[in-house]
């Protein structure tokens, strides 16, 4: 597919043109050729180390192109800092805002326009400015608040205003939406378009297909380097898109008969959760997982889920109810001996709860399991040499693509993040596995993995308890459903019985 | 009226301590607690600390932690006392300051160019600084009578001190005039007399020097904050990586506040030897550099705040110097806090602390009504134990810059 024609003549905002990047061993950019129309939003899709990044850096001249050029409105531009983007009317909103947190609004969005000098900050002109800016776009904002105290929709908001102030006419938003939760999607989608009346372009890069058939005119998909095709989002479908995004057809979690013994795992009994902030996070919850079953727990977020999982761990405090492993009651006892009777848990947040972000993956495949008679010697110190084979156990069994197993979490990116945590829960023959949003903000590949993966622990034997946001995953790994709302389970569905629009009803509390 | 009563009720745990202090001081037996010479010499010595502090402000905003301000203060004290001795108390300052802001740039080499961790090179400032204060006493006094390797000749003139005419008894022309504040505090009328007690503590007798020092708070703050420069060094030390994305230079930055910081303690200790000593002597910063650092946590990295925490240790130590028996009426101070806090962790049910504060109350008000004074070891420690309560009270609403004591490298914004 080349260039696509379009029903009528709009200008060319953003012209790349046959550009090619190399690093040390991979062909980051493989002569990528695509055309941005002025005043649309283009999404450019693609999996993780598809080359999207490495494009948008150039774009932005953090980084040059071996070959190749660009031409913003016509004209043939060589950036050599992000600097000289700005000044040719190109912004870009990075995944990791760069915001000072202790700064006001203002002084973030006025941070670096003039030289450190002792003049002072003209800040009712600035002030000023920023409102009318804001008003124009539609994007409401008190340029006197602190950082800190905003939420992240806000801060983002705050980064747009701020590319948008320095002149910017083609906005660059790096995975904008994996930082949000979904009323801040619609929020922020709601701002893209009035951007895209007022005549900025945006390209909106994203891995979410959803997110992307939603909002963008077009898509350019990327795969391994090379630039796939680029389509018109009306003429597309979400299989299709995918299917040009990984090469073959997206994986959806399959439906299998259940596997579920008699035999019950985890039993819960009138459990409420001690009050906080004058009400009890969730309150008379029942359930049971049997041996070989997935349980999920559909709900929208901040509903008592996150409670209720740290609770069965032993994190959360409760004020009444019994909690059962294997008909064992183990109401009192602490977290790590409950993890020790094998309860494996995936945290919601891979990255302050699953991982220690500094250390290495040896260090990070000994958590939870730190006591653990294999991982220290006879003299009590820690086992490195156990712990590393371990490590590697999972890189090669989950496909953890590192360099190795000394490298630092951090380094990784989610997608293999999310699949060392997982594989370090599954590994040990857990009795139970609490999920928790396990595959939240990774790409398609990893994301198949991890269900594979949950699937085949379930059919061994496993009782899993999922907790998640996405209906999909839910619909597909789960033998049961509970829904619960405000803290209470309001109702037990069969996948089968259950479409997304049936349990929007009941996790929204419209249908009781 | 709504607005003192909202502000008493949101700002009781500052206000109920002053009051109480007040009350205490209606015994003659604790009169020097409000006298003005109290608050006159709480001055002098809060303001060494006051300017290692608010010149801490400056490095620790851009992301440098300075625990070299002590050895910057001890760099600040040998120049001053030289260049004092030599040319005049003005030239000392000068000197002073000069010295500080050398071993402040040392410090930024160090932490910045070459990424070495903050607190070993604050250490290793501290370190160098003491050696070196001695190596030059040796090479610069080895001939003057009055000096030697651990001291240095005295610095002769004094910087000149006015009063404020009317109001505290200045002069003009020559001649004395009303001391306003002065009768109203010797009246001793209940509240008034403590009040002008304090104003008069600080406007009486004020020296040029440290008119110029206190200057530097209400000027750190417009700096600071008012200023594109100030603008960018405060966001330095939050989140580099953002800074430099938006053309911020970052290392430049980072050197000016840290040498402005080193700068700043040097003034401090050109303060101690040409207001207070009048002579540089080995280990006069006594650990001042510190609680300079100390008082700029309490003021939560703000200049205002680091002026009050200062000022508290200023004001204890004054205390303990002045009147041992003063120090006395601490304890019923304590006694009267602690009070507070039980009824307060009572009101908001948390019983265990509540019965905690109240039963260390009941022993100090055993300890206060069955003696007369405070141990003469309890009396000198008094400004330490003072500033390490407040800093412990204080600490839980502490919000500091975001990427201090880490290391920045250009262009990770990249």
């Amino acid at each position: 597919m080349g260039p696509r024609n379009f029903p009528f003549q709009m200008s060319i905002a953003l012209k790349i043109k046959n550009i090619s990047k190399s690093f040390p061993g991979v062909l980051a950019n493989d002569n990528i050729d695509i055309n941005i129309p002025e005043a649309t939003i283009h999404a450019i899709v693609g999996e993780n180390g598809a080359g999207k990044s490495t494009l948008m850096k150039i774009i932005y001249g953090m980084i040059q192109p071996d070959s190749g050029t660009i031409e913003v409105f016509n004209k043939e531009q060589k950036f050599n800092s992000p600097k000289e983007a700005i000044n040719s009317g190109i912004g870009m909103v990075h995944q990791h805002f760069m915001l000072a947190d202790n700064l006001t609004v203002l002084e973030n969005v006025v941070l670096g326009l003039e030289n450190a000098s002792l003049k002072p900050i003209n800040k009712k002109k600035y002030n000023d400015e920023i409102e009318s800016i804001s008003k124009k776009y539609g994007m409401p904002l008190d340029s006197k608040i602190t950082i800190d105290d905003l939420g992240v929709g806000e801060k983002q908001r705050v980064e747009i205003i701020k590319v948008l102030y320095r002149g910017a006419k083609i906005l660059i938003l790096d995975e904008p939406t994996a930082v949000l939760v979904p009323q801040e999607v619609n929020e922020l989608f709601e701002n893209l378009r009035s951007l895209k009346k007022e005549g900025v372009t945006i390209i909106f890069i994203s891995h979410k297909l959803d997110e992307v058939l939603e909002i963008a005119d077009g898509v350019s998909v990327m795969r391994g380097g090379k630039h796939v095709g680029t389509v018109e989002s009306s003429n597309v479908s979400k299989p299709d898109l995918a299917e040009m995004m990984i090469g073959k057809s997206l994986p959806k979690p399959p439906k299998r008969d259940t596997s579920a013994s008699k035999s019950i795992c985890l039993e819960v009994k009138g459990l409420n959760g001690e009050v906080l902030d004058s009400k009890a996070p969730f309150s008379d919850i029942n359930f049971k997982v049997k041996k070989g079953e997935i349980l999920g727990i559909a709900g929208v977020e901040g509903n008592g889920q996150r409670e209720l999982t740290e609770a069965i761990l032993g994190v959360y405090p409760i004020e009444s109810g019994q909690i059962s492993l294997n008909n064992k009651d183990i109401n009192d006892l602490e977290t790590r001996t409950r993890r020790s009777l094998g309860v494996s848990y995936i945290p919601e947040d891979r990255q302050s709860q699953g991982l220690v972000m500094d250390s290495s993956l040896i260090e990070n495949a000994m958590l939870g399991r730190q006591t653990k008679e294999r991982y220290r010697t006879k003299f009590y110190n820690i086992n490195y040499k156990n712990s590393k084979s371990f490590s590697e156990e999972i890189i090669n069994n989950y496909d953890v693509r590192t360099p190795g197993s000394a490298t630092l979490a951090l380094a990784l990116s989610g997608g293999n993040q999310q699949k060392f945590v997982v594989g370090r829960e599954l590994n040990d023959e857990p009795n139970l596995l609490i999920a928790s949003q396990p595959t939240r903000g990774i790409d398609i590949g990893a994301q198949a993995l991890i269900w594979e993966k949950l699937r085949d622990a379930r059919d061994s034997g496993l009782g899993v308890l999922l907790i998640s946001a996405d209906l999909e995953e839910l619909l597909g790994l789960s033998d049961r459903l509970l829904v619960i709302y405000e803290g209470k389970i309001v109702k037990e569905l069969l996948p089968k019985e259950a479409t997304p629009e049936v349990l929007g009803a009941y996790m929204t509390g419209l249908e009781q | 009226m709504n607005k003192i009563l909202s502000l008493v009720k949101k700002r009781y745990i500052v206000l109920f301590p002053i009051v109480c202090l007040i009350f205490i001081a209606q015994f003659d037996k604790y009169s020097e607690l409000t006298s003005s010479g109290t608050f006159g010499a709480a001055l002098r010595l809060c303001i060494p600390i006051c300017l290692a502090g608010v010149g801490a402000i400056y490095s620790e905003r851009s992301g440098i932690v300075n625990i070299g301000l002590e050895g910057m203060m001890i760099m600040g004290t040998w120049f001053g006392a030289w260049a004092g001795w030599l040319y005049g108390p003005w030239y000392g300052v000068l000197a002073g300051f000069l010295g500080g802001a050398l071993f402040g740039l040392i410090h930024a080499i160090g932490t910045v160019t070459f990424q070495v961790d903050h607190i070993v090179s604050g250490v290793a400032i501290n370190i160098l600084a003491a050696g070196v204060a001695r190596f030059l006493s040796v090479v610069a006094y080895a001939d003057v009578p009055s000096g030697g390797a651990t001291q240095s000749p005295r610095v002769d003139d004094r910087i000149s001190q006015i009063s404020i005419p009317y109001l505290s008894g200045g002069e003009i022309n020559d001649e004395k005039t009303f001391d306003l504040f002065g009768s109203l505090e010797s009246l001793d009328i209940f509240l008034i007399s403590d009040i002008f007690g304090l104003l008069g503590g600080l406007t009486r007798n004020i020296s040029l020097f440290s008119i110029l020092a206190l200057s530097l708070v209400p000027i750190s703050v417009w700096i600071l904050w008012s200023t594109n420069f100030g603008l960018q060094l405060r966001s330095v030390g939050e989140y580099p990586v953002g800074s430099e994305s938006v053309g911020v230079n970052v290392y430049l930055m980072k050197y000016i506040g840290v040498t402005t910081s080193g700068a700043f303690a040097g003034l401090a200790g050109a303060y101690l030897v040409i207001e207070s000593a009048g002579i540089y002597r080995e280990g006069q910063t006594g650990g001042r550099g510190f609680i300079g650092l100390a008082s700029m946590i309490f003021g939560n990295w703000k200049p205002l705040g680091t002026f009050l925490g200062s000022g508290l240790f200023g004001y204890a130590d004054s205390l303990q110097l002045r009147s041992e028996e003063s120090v006395h009426g601490l304890l019923l101070l304590i006694v009267l806090i602690l009070l507070l806090v039980a009824i307060r962790s009572f009101f908001v049910k948390k019983i265990k602390s509540a019965v905690g504060a109240l039963s260390v109350a009941i022993l100090f008000a055993i300890w206060f009504f069955n003696s007369s004074t405070v141990p003469n070891e309890f009396v000198f420690f008094t400004p330490h134990i003072t500033t390490l309560i407040v800093l412990s009270f204080a600490s839980q609403r502490l919000r500091m810059p975001k990427f201090i004591g880490k290391s920045y490298r250009k262009g990770e914004a990249t």
